[in-house]
């Protein structure tokens, strides 16, 4: 009778005392500590990346208080609530308290809802909604299958109707700048196992992704055979290049470096060599970077033609020292050419 | 849990046990139709991610429909339909013989069923052959011919359904006012190939 | 024939009095007896992880260093996709089917399924697709990940991917199967004394998950079905190539393998909320609110699946829409956890196998969930997608979650399934190795997923090698882990102590027969008397109909259930103080409980005092 009356009173005690608000505040400033002093991130090295950052850390203290909790609740019962040896009694009837699961639904959707306002609010401003971030889904023929010709043309977009569809496929401009077109576009092709990107305005065409520091560059990705996945881990982006569905992502580099493109949808055998370089360099840089490939560029060749001359190894080459697998173990594992 | 204490009265008081015996080996037409339902229900599934799929298709490919595909002729299929849809009805005769011991009449409706099931799937051949597309044509054709054509299996196997009782319901007493699961269980598929047909033809041939 | 004439006839015990209803042969036939299809179930699930768990210590290897020197990318590929197909639809599919078949007949008070024929055949679909996939690796393998995008599975190999999809077809059908004979069974054959409401939680958690099953898995049957036509007749659904669009193909496979993953944890979910209780030795916390929360997660799972596909050019608007779904499910899950430990809270906690697991099981899970929770904020996704954030999510929920599940299932009912108690010092081996060894394979990765390690590679950025080093260590610490649970399981089953009908005092239906339980079930069907979680009100089924034919002296000492708080004189105050806490209280009860069940069968008191008690269902029905 006694014990009934005790453990369901101590099963409505919702923190009341000084005990549980000093464990709760000592848990909410652990929580909120770890979710600011954290090494999980790279570098963020673009307005995008801050702004994920930020939903990251808040998302990780909530989280790290629940896991505290949960946690901090099973080893207190394992250690508090043991049976004694030979003890055969049960524990006391209680089956439910209204109150408290009343609490225990209500706090969540509290929490969740925050989460999705903050996401949401975030999404905006990377610029998801942006209206002229059009993905039409034309249907350009281009990916590409196994015995045919590599040296098929890339798609042009030039040529893709434009259709009715005018969805946000992918990351547009942030809302400030929606409506402006960007600083620079560069256009982005994800094949088996490479990137090539191509300024349009430039007629230059790179295995590597330079841009100017402190622009809008707008990507537009595309791919050629299979799909594949364009992410900048340190710029916490990544959008999907579909064969047949443009996309595109807008970003807005902060910091001068070095940084990885890595393809993060599996595509073949390589997947994992299919890694390049962005460079994110101040105005000089860049423009002198351009000059250069103009200069190098033989204006009549065709990044097809190049293609078809290199084996798949030749590909990869450049790319994978900073894998630290030796050109010849690439070679190795590369079965057949490409040409 | 209250309603647990409550039903630990009511069985304590006036619940009579039957031996269960019969729970476990007996005839049992209630939950056995109860699980063609269910396992109709899971085929209807297949369809439905097929039409799904159909319509998505539609709705993203910015050309639709896609070149070199004639308009589709509506007067056969026409017939088709007419003549699957009515086949449902005749099937539903042939469960009200059964239920009033008429073997005979049975026989007859299960007859005429399948003379029609069969009749519809020569339509369907006919129709094949007569289409300015195949399989692999576009986009379109693929679909078309993936979706008719998994539905004609399913009419194929309801016309095995039928002939199966109809060969059962040759011996007498097989079937009865009061046994005749197997009679239903073949006019309830045979009905939901219909609806799916319906289903299928409003999205092929109309929309 | 009758249940007394297959008595007569199967009846055996051996030397130390376990009794034994099937001889071992009968285990590789086409049996169709639910309890015989349970074990087939389980033992061919665990053969499959076995393989699964090897595959993933070949995967581990290669990824020790960062070059790809153990296995080629190629290999790699089939291996990590072959891992990833057989842990999910080779085990931890078939093991929830094979728990459900040998547990809802026995908890609900059925002599076996509704189908059992077609239960049989769910089962035996299983081995030779099995097999089929797995001689894959010798021939050409399929090597497009689980998740098996089209454009490139329709260019890496046509044989292997042809295999791959021919197994998940059946695969699929058996799942399909199985899943109508466990909603038919537990709509209709529930003994007449058991509402839904009853129904112990693994059975609600069943029906939550035959659900989903009979929804998703034929859309799943729908995309393979294309995809075949792709691959081998060489039409263009999701082949841009021909005009079709891949992006289907993601929507149909996710629409159902989202809802796979609550068809992998939900039954884990029901047989936690049927361990708890029992050990605990208290009710569980919210009966009502878990049960329909299994309910409110199939729903929900069935509208989240674009969740899988942020990345893949999905609209904004459906991007807003499905990350919010998603969330949601965190609230009727956290129903589940707060209740769960809700119900361990203030109970009395042994240190035994299924207690361990259970609660690492909740540990565990959280993690996974709460990761879970991230991945489904868009910005953060469009980050995370694809590395091995995700690996290490997935992994705390089907590692953590599912397997740790399946193991406090096991221990649990394995003095049930054999007859035999499993050996504790060695079970608590098994669970401090696993449960170290999980963490340590899996909690690194969500730092190398965040710093920009993608999955699915055989070679990697060096500067990620220390932390691959620390999980393949993990991982070969989970290896050995199986180890002691292999030697105590077969140990056990051959020589370990006799269990007797119930030596964990539970009140479930299934602990009222014979154990192992006797060829259709129970002699006389039972009846409810006790709700399945009425523990702290003094029942406690030690004497049973078999604990009286034979296994007198092997049961456990009868408790003396709650013997400080519950007396004769006093069980209308003890229901008056519970009502008192505002939740549905037993009360109403037309009869008074005998605080001690177990002195009122040792003085064999009146019939009629029996029957008002109402806790002894062979008495009653001896009396009818
Ligand atoms: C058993 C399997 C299982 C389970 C149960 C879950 C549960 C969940 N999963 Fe997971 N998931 C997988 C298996 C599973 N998942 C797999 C295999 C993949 C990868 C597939 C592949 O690509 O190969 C995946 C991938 C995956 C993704 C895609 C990631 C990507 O590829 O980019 C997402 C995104 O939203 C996601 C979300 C969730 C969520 C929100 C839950 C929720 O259901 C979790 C809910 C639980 C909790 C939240 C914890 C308990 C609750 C509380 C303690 C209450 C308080 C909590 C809060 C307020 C947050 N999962
Ligand atoms: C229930 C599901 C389940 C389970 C239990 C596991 C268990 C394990 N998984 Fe798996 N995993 C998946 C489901 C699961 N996984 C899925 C769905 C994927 C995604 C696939 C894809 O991308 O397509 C994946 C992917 C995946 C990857 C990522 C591959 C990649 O993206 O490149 C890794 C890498 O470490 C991994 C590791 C492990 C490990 C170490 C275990 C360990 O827990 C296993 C422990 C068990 C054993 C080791 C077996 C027992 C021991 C023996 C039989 C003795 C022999 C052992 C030795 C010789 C050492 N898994
Ligand atoms: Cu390209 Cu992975
Ligand atoms: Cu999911």
């Amino acid at each position: 009778m006694k014990h009934f009356v005790e453990s369901s009173a101590l099963a409505v005690k919702i923190p009341s005392n000084i005990l549980t608000l000093l464990v709760g505040i000592t848990l909410t400033l652990i929580s909120l500590w770890f979710g600011y002093n954290h090494s999980l991130l790279p570098i963020a090295a673009s307005r995008e990346a801050e702004l994920v950052d930020g939903l990251f850390n808040a998302m990780m203290a909530v989280s790290i208080g629940l896991f505290l909790v949960v946690q901090g609740a099973l080893v207190v019962a394992l250690f508090k609530f043991r049976r004694r040896p030979g003890d055969l009694t049960d524990g006391p009837h209680i089956h439910g308290n209204i109150p408290l699961e009343i609490l225990w639904t209500v706090i969540p959707t509290v929490i969740v809802f925050i989460i999705s306002v903050y996401s949401f609010d975030v999404y905006g401003q990377l610029g998801g909604f942006d209206p002229n971030a059009t993905g039409d889904s034309s249907q350009v023929q281009v990916a590409m299958l196994p015995g045919e010709d590599a040296s098929a043309p890339l798609m042009d977009s030039s040529r893709a109707k434009p259709s009715h569809h005018h969805e946000a496929l992918g990351i547009g401009a942030s809302p400030e700048d929606e409506g402006k077109p960007a600083d620079l576009t560069v256009d982005v092709m994800g094949m088996q196992y490479a990137w090539l990107f191509n300024y349009p305005n430039a007629g230059v065409t790179s295995a590597e992704l330079h841009v100017p520091v402190n622009q809008e560059v707008q990507l537009n990705i595309k791919a050629q055979d299979v799909i594949h996945a364009f992410w900048l881990p340190e710029f916490r982006l990544k959008q999907d290049a579909i064969p047949g569905q443009p996309s595109e992502l807008r970003i807005k580099p902060r910091r001068v470096g070095e940084y990885p493109v890595i393809c993060a949808e599996l595509c073949g055998p390589y997947h994992g060599g299919m890694v390049t370089k962005l460079f994110v360099d101040n105005q000089q840089d860049y423009d002198n970077w351009l000059q250069s490939q103009i200069a190098s560029q033989d204006s009549n060749q065709t990044t097809a033609l190049v293609l078809d001359q290199q084996t798949d190894g030749d590909f990869l080459a450049p790319f994978v020292s900073d894998l630290g697998v030796t050109p010849d173990i690439v070679q190795q594992v590369l079965p057949r050419d490409r040409a | 849990m209250s309603s647990t204490t409550d039903l630990v009265a009511n069985a304590t008081l006036d619940h009579h046990h039957t031996h269960d015996g019969a729970t476990a080996h007996g005839e049992h037409p209630d939950f056995r139709l109860f699980g063609i339902m269910v396992f109709l229900f899971a085929e209807g599934m297949i369809f439905m991610g097929l039409f799904t799929a159909y319509l998505t298709f539609k709705a993203v490919t910015p050309e639709w429909m896609p070149e070199g595909i004639p308009k589709l002729e509506l007067l056969l299929p026409g017939i088709n339909t007419a003549i699957l849809i009515a086949s449902s009805f005749v099937i539903h005769q042939a469960d009200i013989a059964i239920k009033k011991n008429d073997i005979a009449g049975l026989q007859k409706w299960f007859k005429a069923t399948a003379a029609m099931g069969a009749l519809f799937l020569v339509g369907q051949l006919y129709e094949y052959f007569h289409l300015g597309f195949g399989l692999k044509t576009n986009l379109f054709a693929s679909t078309f011919y993936v979706l008719t054509g998994f539905h004609g299996l399913h009419v194929t196997f309801g016309l095995i359904l039928i002939a199966a009782v109809l060969w059962r319901s040759r011996k007498p007493g097989h079937y009865s006012s009061d046994r005749h699961f197997g009679v239903e269980a073949a006019e309830l598929y045979w009905h939901f190939v219909d609806i799916v047909w319906i289903v299928l033809f409003l999205l092929l041939y109309i929309l | 024939m009758t249940s007394a004439q297959l008595h007569a006839t199967t009846h055996a015990v051996t030397s130390d009095g376990v009794p034994i209803y099937r001889k071992w042969w009968h285990y590789f036939t086409f049996n169709s007896d639910h309890k015989v299809i349970g074990i087939q179930y389980l033992v061919t699930a665990f053969v499959f992880y076995l393989v699964g768990g090897s595959m993933a210590a070949a995967i581990r290897t290669e990824l020790a260093t960062p070059a790809p020197d153990f296995v080629t990318p190629e290999v790699y590929n089939s291996l990590l996709t072959l891992h990833g197909t057989v842990m999910i639809f080779l085990w931890i599919i078939p093991a929830g089917a094979g728990l459900a078949n040998f547990l809802i007949p026995l908890m609900i008070g059925a002599r076996d399924m509704a189908f059992p024929k077609l239960n049989a055949l769910a089962f035996w679909l299983i081995p030779p697709a099995g097999l089929m996939l797995i001689s894959s690796f010798f021939l050409e393998s399929p090597k497009a990940g689980w998740t098996s995008y089209p454009p490139l599975s329709l260019v890496s190999g046509q044989v292997g991917e042809g295999i791959w999809i021919m197994s998940l077809l059946i695969l699929g059908t058996s799942s399909i199967f199985g899943a109508l004979n466990f909603f038919v069974t537990l709509l209709k054959l529930r003994v007449p004394s058991m509402g839904l409401n009853d129904m112990p939680l693994f059975c609600w958690a069943m029906l939550a998950t035959s659900a989903l099953v009979l929804i998703g898995t034929p859309v799943l049957a729908g995309a393979l079905i294309l995809l075949g036509f792709d691959l081998i007749v060489g039409t263009a659904f999701f082949n841009p190539t021909g005009g079709g669009n891949a992006v289907v193909y993601q929507h149909m496979f996710w629409f159902y393998s989202h809802p796979a993953v609550y068809i992998m944890i939900l039954p884990l979910f029901g047989a936690i909320s049927d361990v708890l209780p029992v050990h605990a030795r208290k009710p569980i916390f919210g009966y009502r609110a878990i049960a329909y929360s299994s309910l409110a997660i199939s729903f929900l799972g069935l509208i989240v699946w674009a969740h899988h596909m942020f990345t893949s050019g999905t609209p904004a608007w459906l991007r807003m829409f499905f990350m919010i779904a998603t969330m949601i499910i965190a609230v009727p899950t956290g129903i589940k956890v707060f209740g769960w430990v809700a119900t361990i809270w203030g109970g009395k906690l042994p240190f035994n196998g299924p207690m361990l697991f259970a609660i690492g099981f909740i540990s565990m899970f959280v993690i996974g969930g709460i990761s879970g929770v991230m991945l489904a904020s868009v910005p953060f996704d469009l980050h995370v997608h694809d590395t091995y954030f995700v690996v290490a999510h997935l992994h705390y929920v089907l590692f953590g979650g599912s397997v740790f599940g399946l193991y406090a299932a096991l221990y649990h009912w394995f003095p049930k399934i054999t007859g035999r108690m499993m050996n504790e010092p060695l079970s608590i081996v098994h669970f401090v190795l696993t449960f170290i060894g999980m963490n340590l394979t899996f909690l690194p990765m969500h730092q190398l997923g965040l710093l920009g390690m993608n999955r699915r590679v055989a070679m990697y950025d060096p500067r990620f090698a220390d932390v691959n080093l620390i999980c393949t260590i993990g991982s070969y610490i989970l290896a050995l882990s199986t180890i002691p649970f292999l030697i105590n399981a077969l140990w056990s089953w051959i020589a370990g102590k006799p269990a007797g009908n119930n030596p964990w005092r539970g009140l479930t239906f299934e602990w009222q027969t014979t154990s192992p339980p006797e060829i259709e079930n129970f002699e006389e069907l039972p009846v409810l008397t006790v709700g399945a979680y009425d523990y702290g009100l003094g029942h406690a089924y030690t004497e049973t109909v078999g604990d009286r034919q034979q296994n007198h002296r092997h049961h456990e000492p009868a408790p003396l259930a709650h013997a400080d708080s519950v007396s004769p004189t006093e069980p209308e105050v003890e229901v008056a103080v519970v009502a008192g806490n505002g939740h549905e209280a037993p009360g109403n009860q037309k009869c008074p409980l005998p605080a001690n069940p177990d002195a009122a069968v040792q003085t064999e008191p009146e019939p009629e005092i029996v029957v008002a008690a109402g806790d002894r269902p062979e008495d009653r029905s001896h009396q009818e």
